[in-house]
């Protein structure tokens, strides 16, 4: 510290740097919101890849593999739904394109507005999941006791890791409904 | 004396104009108070008190796992109290306290005249005992107090009844609260050392209070920040933690372990500076590798950043993030050990005496090197998917808290405690508290590893019968250790009050002025006791030791 300064200045000073310092570390809490999802789209961290739908791309089937794809389903908290996987298991060639069917039903007498959301295990597997059509990248509507057929269409791409033989992934649906009607 | 007096507040005027007289009458002197010894004073009579507060809801979780079913109380009143336990014995029992010893003995220790910042001293003080009285509040609100774990994960944390926005309030007050207390210290230690005293010249626990301020100001505003996206999740629509939203509720483990890591180093640091300071006065030599302590404390911090992960090995990271974070946690393991040899090379030889504070350093030695160990067990990431959430864990982190910073505590209350009042303390039943402690504190928690290992869950009230034996035993261990703390209290208020009759000297302890400092005197030691109300208004005349250099 300069000596020429008194001491209630050099108080001062170093108040104001470490206050400085606080409200930094306050935004670098909320900067890690932006940077862990970065950090997941980059790794595939958590099976949060993006699955933004993409034009379906021709792959180079690779028949000398076959990958063991197995779908889960499970409902948040209390979402009022049936909600189950049409095809539980199957087996796939990477670089080949299926379309799989998912069943839901409005248990309830009112709308309902639910959000269905992905999750792999192993968590690497989402970034070689190449997403056509999914019923999970909207919101879906079910109207009072109605039921539906909601379609997925992927491929595994053909670069998936060779160790990977088996990837199970698994939908949650969310009850957004008192978002919905609020906006 | 007054000629002085009268000329220096013509020179200052307001800014010091409590400087030059002694404390104020009546109990409005506690209140407005902003000499530190008041302050330090005040901030461990409440750690004190929270102490016993955290230690009856301690007890009321060992009365309802004495033995299997529900006997005593509801599963969620269950929760609440292993979730207020936790918040209470850390901001309100063992942070405070390590606030208030560095208070009361910081400037007395680098010869400066008080805290940088007296009215925030105060300040800091009274926002901390008003965010305790809110999180005490929430026990009465509808729905019960918090009951998710101190670390309030989402989207669990979320169904909190009307006390979640209190709780959360009262995290943002504790954390203002050590965030000024933490300003103040570096400030005091920056800036208010008397001539002479060099930064490598300062006793250990000046060191440690400084690494761990500054830790405190890095990760106490993450924390904020992560509650405060709690709250906008809940009240205002966010999703940072809702996966409906968009948002990944692992991501608040992320943040919160970001602060919380750093956070129980913030509660061993000022331990290791207890322990630093407490042990060579005992042993009559000088610390073993004063540098090399310096070091690792700082060693321990930096790591502390950069291993949080470690807490949640298993919410499904990839391979590569488990090794890192299971061989960067594992590194911790260096720095540690070399305090705990120096420590044990300090006492190598000495001429070694066993007084309380003496008898409680050296079982906070041995005791958190095994506390330390299972920490090293955890650190394996495929060994810690077993330990996840049992008991191991909780027999882990309470051997680094309870024997660990909470002895290391009282070691320090025996140790000043005569400087402070001016009273010898109680010998006899200094070291019966401190036997009945090491004994049931052993009692209550070492079974835990067994429970954990077996597979117990932590956080239940209730649990499968091939877990009786070890929980009955856990318990009575924890009302032994309970109770006896009733003991301290009693030293304490004795020694205020007069004591054993024998007036304490300046040095009090054989060997204090001598070895009680860092590469100096111990200049506590040099005042009389009990010290002024004001010390080293005139910065003393600092005498190097030849020490560690």
């Amino acid at each position: 510290m300069d000596d020429s300064l008194s001491l209630k200045q050099k108080n001062t000073k170093i108040v104001k740097i470490l206050v400085l310092v606080v409200i930094g570390m306050f935004g670098f809490g909320y900067a890690l919101v932006p940077l862990y999802d970065v950090l997941c789209d980059l790794t595939g961290l958590n099976g949060k890849a993006k699955s933004l739908a993409a034009e379906e791309v021709l792959y180079k089937v690779d028949m000398s593999r076959e990958i063991k794809l197995e779908l889960i389903t499970s409902l948040n908290e209390s979402t009022p739904m049936e909600f189950r996987a049409e095809t539980k298991q199957l087996k796939v060639h990477p670089g080949e394109y299926h379309t799989v069917y998912f069943y839901g039903e409005n248990m309830t007498d009112k709308l309902l507005h639910a959000q269905a959301i992905p999750s792999f295990t192993p968590s690497i597997a989402a970034k070689y999941f190449h997403k056509v059509v999914c019923f999970c990248l909207d919101q879906q509507t079910f109207k009072p006791k109605e039921s539906k057929q909601m379609a997925m269409r992927f491929a595994v791409k053909p670069d998936l890791p060779e160790d990977l033989k088996t990837i199970t992934l698994s939908y949650t649906f969310f009850d957004n409904t008192k978002a919905a009607v609020q906006n | 004396m007054s000629a002085v007096v009268a000329e220096h507040d013509e020179h200052h005027e307001h800014e010091h104009d409590d400087h030059d007289h002694g404390p104020a009458k009546g109990w409005l002197r506690w209140i407005i108070t902003t000499n530190h010894k008041d302050i330090g004073t005040l901030y461990l009579w409440f750690a004190l008190v929270m102490f016993f507060v955290g230690g009856v809801m301690a007890l009321i979780i060992r009365a309802e796992l004495f033995q299997p079913g529900l006997s005593f109380v509801e599963p969620q009143f269950f929760n609440s109290m292993t979730t207020m336990h936790a918040l209470v014995m850390i901001f309100g029992g063992v942070m405070p306290a390590f606030v208030g010893l560095a208070n009361w003995m910081i400037p007395m220790m680098i010869g400066a005249p008080d805290m940088a910042l007296p009215r925030m001293n105060n300040m800091s003080f009274w926002m901390l005992v008003a965010g305790i009285v809110l999180l005490s509040s929430t026990l009465f609100m509808e729905g019960g107090a918090p009951a998710a774990g101190w670390t309030m994960y989402p989207p669990l944390v979320l169904q909190t009844g009307a006390a979640l926005p209190f709780a959360i309030f009262s995290v943002h007050l504790l954390g203002i609260s050590s965030i000024m207390g933490a300003i103040n210290i570096i400030a005091t230690i920056f800036n208010m050392r008397a001539p002479g005293m060099t930064l490598m010249r300062m006793p250990m626990f000046v060191w440690t209070w400084v690494i761990t301020a500054f830790l405190l100001i890095a990760v106490m505003p993450v924390f904020a920040g992560a509650v405060t996206m709690l709250l906008t999740d809940k009240f205002f629509e966010t999703s940072f933690f809702d996966a409906a939203g968009g948002g990944d509720p692992v991501l608040y483990q992320h943040i919160f372990w970001f602060f919380g890591h750093p956070e129980v180093y913030i509660l061993i640091l000022p331990t290791f500076g207890l322990a630093s300071t407490i042990i060579p006065v005992f042993a009559r030599k000088p610390l073993f590798g004063y540098s090399s302590m310096v070091y690792a404390t700082a060693a321990i911090a930096f790591l502390s950043f950069i291993v949080w992960a470690h807490h949640m090995f298993t919410v499904g990271m990839p391979l590569a993030g488990e090794l890192y974070f299971m061989y960067s946690t594992m590194i911790i393991a260096i720095p540690t050990a070399v305090k705990v040899f120096n420590w044990t090379a300090t006492m190598w030889k000495g001429a070694m005496t066993f007084e309380t504070p003496m008898l409680f350093s050296i079982s906070f030695v041995v005791l958190f090197t095994m506390g330390g160990f299972t920490g090293l067990m955890m650190a394996i990431a495929p060994s810690d998917l077993q330990y996840h959430d049992t008991y191991f864990i909780v027999a882990h982190f309470h051997y680094v808290l309870v024997p660990s910073a909470i002895f290391m505590i009282m070691a320090g209350g025996y140790y000043w405690l005569p400087k402070w009042t001016g009273n010898m303390y109680n010998e006899k039943i200094g070291q019966l508290h401190f036997w009945l402690s090491a004994i049931s504190v052993n009692i209550l928690f070492f079974p835990q590893h067994f429970l954990g290992l077996a597979g117990m869950p932590r956080r239940i009230p209730d649990y499968a019968v091939q877990f009786t034996d070890w929980n009955m035993i856990s318990s009575i261990g924890g009302f032994i250790f309970g109770f006896s703390q009733l003991l301290f209290l009693y030293i304490v208020v004795d020694t205020i009050r007069g004591g054993t009759g024998v007036k304490a000297t300046n040095e009090v302890w054989d060997g204090a002025l001598q070895y009680g400092g860092g590469g100096t005197q111990g200049l506590e030691w040099t005042l009389p006791s009990p010290p002024p109300y004001h010390t080293f208004t005139e910065p003393p005349v600092i005498v190097p030791t030849e020490y560690q250099h």
